[in-house]
C-alpha cells in the first residue's frame, strides 16, 4: 500500500483534485499516443510522426485554462496535448495518425492537424506563425462583435518568434489590444537549430515589452503553473485589456519528427541531463507525494490510457482510406472543374 | 416596354467606391483593412469618409504590414467575419505571398471543409501611370497557378460593381485586381441596384467572324479600339474581356475560335508564364484542327519591369496601334 506523506501546501489556483487528474491523464495520452506514432512509423504502418515529448505540461495546464465551447485554438503542429485537453478523442489522433478518409482533414494533412468548429480549433498550416496572424483575425472579430469572455488561445515554438509574420501579428495584437493569449512552447530548438542561433536573448517573453503588452515567464515543465499563468493570461484577455505573451520554458525530448535524427545535432548527454527534469514521472510523483493520487489508482490511469489508445488504434486502422476521388473535392465551394 | 432601371454614370474608381460603400452598408460582418484606407480614405481616395461613417472598428488603417494584413483577414473570415483586405499597389503583396497561397487559398481544403475563408483581396495593379518599377506590376500570372483562388480582373465600371459584389459574396478567397490607368479613364453607367456578374464569365464586347481577340484590363479597352478601328477596314475581329483569368471563361474562349478560326491573346503581364500561356495550351489542346492561322501573343516584353522614364514606359506599354497592326496581320494571314 502506498503511504502518502505529510500533505505540502501548494498553490493550486482553484484546481480541484479531479482536475489535477484530469491534467495527468491528459499528459499521460499525449506521452502515449506520440510513442504509438513513432511505432507505427517504425512498423512502417504510417509514414510519418512528428514529437511532443517534453510539452505535455504546458499543454495539459494551457488546455486546462481553455474554455470549451467559448474560446478558440490556434495551436501549432506539436500541440497534440492541447488538442487532447480541449477534448479531441485518442480515435481522432489515430484517425490522423493513419490518415484516413474521417480524419479532420479528410486524410489529406501531416498528424495533428485538426480543425474543428466544435471543439474551436482553427484548421492550421505546418507553415511556421502563418497561423499567429489568424488567431490575431479571429480575435479581432470577437472584440468588433462585443463578445466579452471570449478570448483566443495561440500557440508556436521558440522558432516562430523569428518569422515576420509572428512579429506583425502580435503587434497587431497589441495596436488594438486583442483578446488573444500568445503561449510560446520555447522547446529551446528550432529542428536542428538552438535558441543561441535563432535569437540574441534567452527570454523571449522580454520580447512583449517591445511590443507594449505584458510577458510572462512560467515553467513549462511544470502543469499547475502554466495553468495559472495561461489562466491569468486568458482572464485578462476575456474582460477586454489586451494580449499576454506567455512563455513556458519546456524541452523536445526526442527529435523533430520521424524524419529527423536529433543524433546528427545534439549530444546524448545534453537530453539524458534534460530528462532527469521529464515533466511527467515528475508530475505522477507530485500527485503521489500529495495524496491527491494513490499508485493504485496511478497503476489504473495508465492501463486506462493505454487501453484506450489500443482501442482507438485498432479501430482507427480499420477505418477506410479517402478515396482517390476524395482528392478533387473541397477545392473551394461547389464542384471541381480543371479550370476553376 | 421595359423601363430602364435607374442608373449612374461613373468611373472604374467611383464604381469600386460606390461598392464597397454598399457592402459595408448591407452587412455588418464586412470591414476594410489596410495600409491608408481609414483616415486619408485610400490612396485614390476610394475609402475617403468611410472612417467616419463606419467607425475605426471596421476601416482598419493598418500598420505597413502586407503578411499579416492578409493573415489577419483570413483569421477574420474563418471566424465569421467578411473581411475585404487591401493591398496599397500590386507590387506590395509580395510579403503576402504565403497567406494568400499558403493559407487563404488551401482553408477550405485542407480542414475537407470544416473551416472556409470568404475574403477580398484588392489591389490596384498596371502600368502607363508613371508608377515605374514598384507602381505598375501586373501579378495575375504569379497567382493563377494556385488552385483554390479566385482572380478576378474588371474592365469597366459595371463589371467592377458586378464582380466585386460577387467577389464579396463568394465563400472562398477572391483577388480582385483593378487596373489603376483605368481607375479614371474609363466611365460608364452602372445600374444602380444590387446585382452579381458570375466570376468566370467572359463578356463579348464585339462580334466579329475573322479573329478572336482575348484580353483583359486596360487592354480589353484597347483592344476593343483597334478592333474598331479594322472594321473600317472591312475586318471583322471579335474582342473577349475575360474579367475573371481564374476561373477562366473557356467555353467562351472556344466557342469564338470555332468561329473565327484564328486567336490572338493580347496582356499587359509579360509573356513567359503568363495567362496567355494557358490559353493557348488550352487551345492547342481542344481546338488544334480548328485553327488556320498559329496562336499569337502580344504581351509586354520580359523584363523586370517597366522603367521610370517616358520612354522606358511606352516601350514597354502596347499601343493601341500596335494592337491594330498584329490584328491585321492576324485577319490577313
Amino acid at each position: 500500500m502506498y503511504a502518502p506523506r505529510v500533505v505540502t501546501h501548494f498553490e493550486r489556483f482553484g484546481l480541484s483534485d479531479e482536475q489535477l487528474r484530469g491534467m495527468l491523464h491528459t499528459m499521460l495520452m499525449q506521452r502515449t499516443l506520440e510513442n504509438r506514432g513513432f511505432q507505427l512509423n517504425r512498423q512502417g504502418k504510417i509514414p510519418f510522426a512528428s514529437a511532443s515529448e517534453g510539452h505535455e505540461a504546458v499543454q495539459a495546464g494551457a488546455a486546462m485554462a481553455f474554455e470549451r465551447g467559448r474560446d478558440i485554438l490556434v495551436p501549432y503542429y506539436r500541440d497534440l496535448g492541447l488538442d487532447l485537453g480541449i477534448g479531441l478523442t485518442p480515435y481522432e489522433v489515430l484517425l490522423s495518425l493513419f490518415a484516413r478518409a474521417a480524419d479532420h482533414s479528410g486524410g489529406r494533412q501531416f498528424p495533428h492537424h485538426y480543425a474543428s468548429k466544435k471543439l474551436g480549433r482553427f484548421t492550421i498550416s505546418s507553415i511556421i506563425a502563418a497561423q499567429t496572424a489568424h488567431a490575431v483575425g479571429a480575435a479581432y472579430a470577437i472584440k468588433l462583435r462585443e463578445e466579452r469572455g471570449r478570448a483566443v488561445l495561440t500557440t508556436f515554438g521558440d522558432g516562430a518568434t523569428s518569422e515576420g509574420e509572428w512579429h506583425e501579428a502580435v503587434n497587431f495584437a497589441a495596436i488594438h489590444k486583442l483578446p488573444v493569449v500568445l503561449l510560446c512552447e520555447n522547446n529551446e530548438w528550432a529542428i536542428s537549430t538552438p535558441q543561441s542561433k535563432q535569437m540574441a536573448v534567452r527570454d523571449i517573453y522580454k520580447k512583449a515589452a517591445g511590443y507594449g503588452i505584458p510577458g510572462a515567464l512560467v515553467d513549462g515543465f511544470d502543469p499547475i503553473a502554466c495553468y495559472g499563468a495561461v489562466r491569468a493570461a486568458m482572464q485578462r484577455a476575456r474582460s477586454g485589456d489586451g494580449p499576454t505573451l506567455v512563455e513556458a520554458k519546456c524541452y523536445r525530448f526526442l527529435s523533430h519528427t520521424t524524419d529527423d535524427d536529433d543524433r546528427t545535432y545534439r549530444t546524448r548527454e545534453e537530453v539524458e541531463e534534460r530528462r532527469k527534469d521529464d515533466p511527467v514521472p515528475k508530475f505522477e510523483r507530485f500527485l503521489l507525494e500529495n495524496a491527491i493520487l494513490s499508485s493504485a489508482d496511478l497503476e489504473d490511469l495508465r492501463a486506462q490510457v493505454l487501453a484506450e489508445a489500443n482501442d482507438a488504434t485498432d479501430r482507427a486502422e480499420l477505418m477506410p482510406y479517402p478515396l482517390p476521388s476524395d482528392l478533387y473535392a473541397q477545392v473551394h465551394a461547389g464542384p471541381w472543374e480543371p479550370w476553376q | 416596354m421595359a423601363v430602364a432601371s435607374p442608373s449612374k454614370v461613373m468611373t472604374n474608381v467611383e464604381a469600386v467606391r460606390s461598392t464597397l460603400y454598399d457592402a459595408l452598408k448591407r452587412d455588418d460582418k464586412a470591414v476594410i483593412l489596410g495600409e491608408d484606407v481609414g483616415n486619408r480614405g485610400n490612396v485614390f481616395l476610394i475609402t475617403k469618409g468611410f472612417i467616419e461613417e463606419f467607425g475605426p472598428e471596421r476601416i482598419i488603417d493598418t500598420p505597413i504590414a502586407e503578411a499579416s494584413i492578409v493573415g489577419i483577414a483570413v483569421g477574420m473570415a474563418m471566424e465569421g467575419l467578411r473581411p475585404i483586405a487591401e493591398i496599397q499597389f500590386a507590387d506590395f503583396i509580395y510579403p503576402a505571398f504565403n497567406q494568400i497561397v499558403g493559407e487563404a487559398a488551401k482553408t477550405r481544403y485542407r480542414s475537407n471543409g470544416e473551416y472556409t475563408c470568404p475574403m477580398v483581396i484588392r489591389t490596384p495593379y498596371g502600368g502607363g501611370v508613371r508608377g515605374a518599377l514598384s507602381h505598375s506590376v501586373s501579378v495575375e500570372a504569379l497567382f493563377y497557378h494556385v488552385p483554390g483562388l479566385k482572380i478576378v480582373v474588371p474592365s469597366t465600371p459595371r463589371d467592377i460593381k458586378g464582380l466585386l459584389n460577387a467577389a464579396i459574396e463568394d465563400p472562398d478567397p477572391v483577388l480582385f485586381l483593378e487596373h489603376k490607368r483605368t481607375y479614371r479613364l474609363i466611365k460608364d453607367d452602372v445600374p444602380d441596384e444590387y446585382f452579381t456578374i458570375p466570376i468566370g464569365k467572359a463578356n463579348i464586347t464585339q462580334e466579329g467572324t475573322q479573329l478572336t481577340v482575348v484580353s483583359y484590363g486596360l487592354y480589353a479597352h484597347q483592344s476593343l479600339e483597334a478592333a474598331r478601328k479594322l472594321q473600317d477596314e472591312n475586318l471583322s475581329v471579335e474582342v473577349i474581356d475575360l474579367r475573371s483569368v481564374r476561373p477562366m471563361d473557356r467555353n467562351a474562349i472556344l466557342d469564338s475560335v470555332r468561329k473565327t478560326h484564328k486567336l490572338l491573346i493580347i496582356h499587359e503581364d509579360n509573356k513567359f508564364g503568363g495567362v496567355g500561356a494557358e490559353i493557348s495550351a488550352m487551345v492547342a489542346e481542344e481546338a488544334l484542327f480548328e485553327l488556320d492561322a498559329p496562336i499569337r501573343r502580344l504581351c509586354c516584353p520580359d523584363v523586370p519591369a517597366m522603367g521610370y522614364a517616358l520612354p522606358l514606359e511606352e516601350e514597354y506599354m502596347i499601343s493601341t496601334d500596335r494592337m491594330a497592326e498584329e490584328m491585321r496581320a492576324m485577319v490577313r494571314f
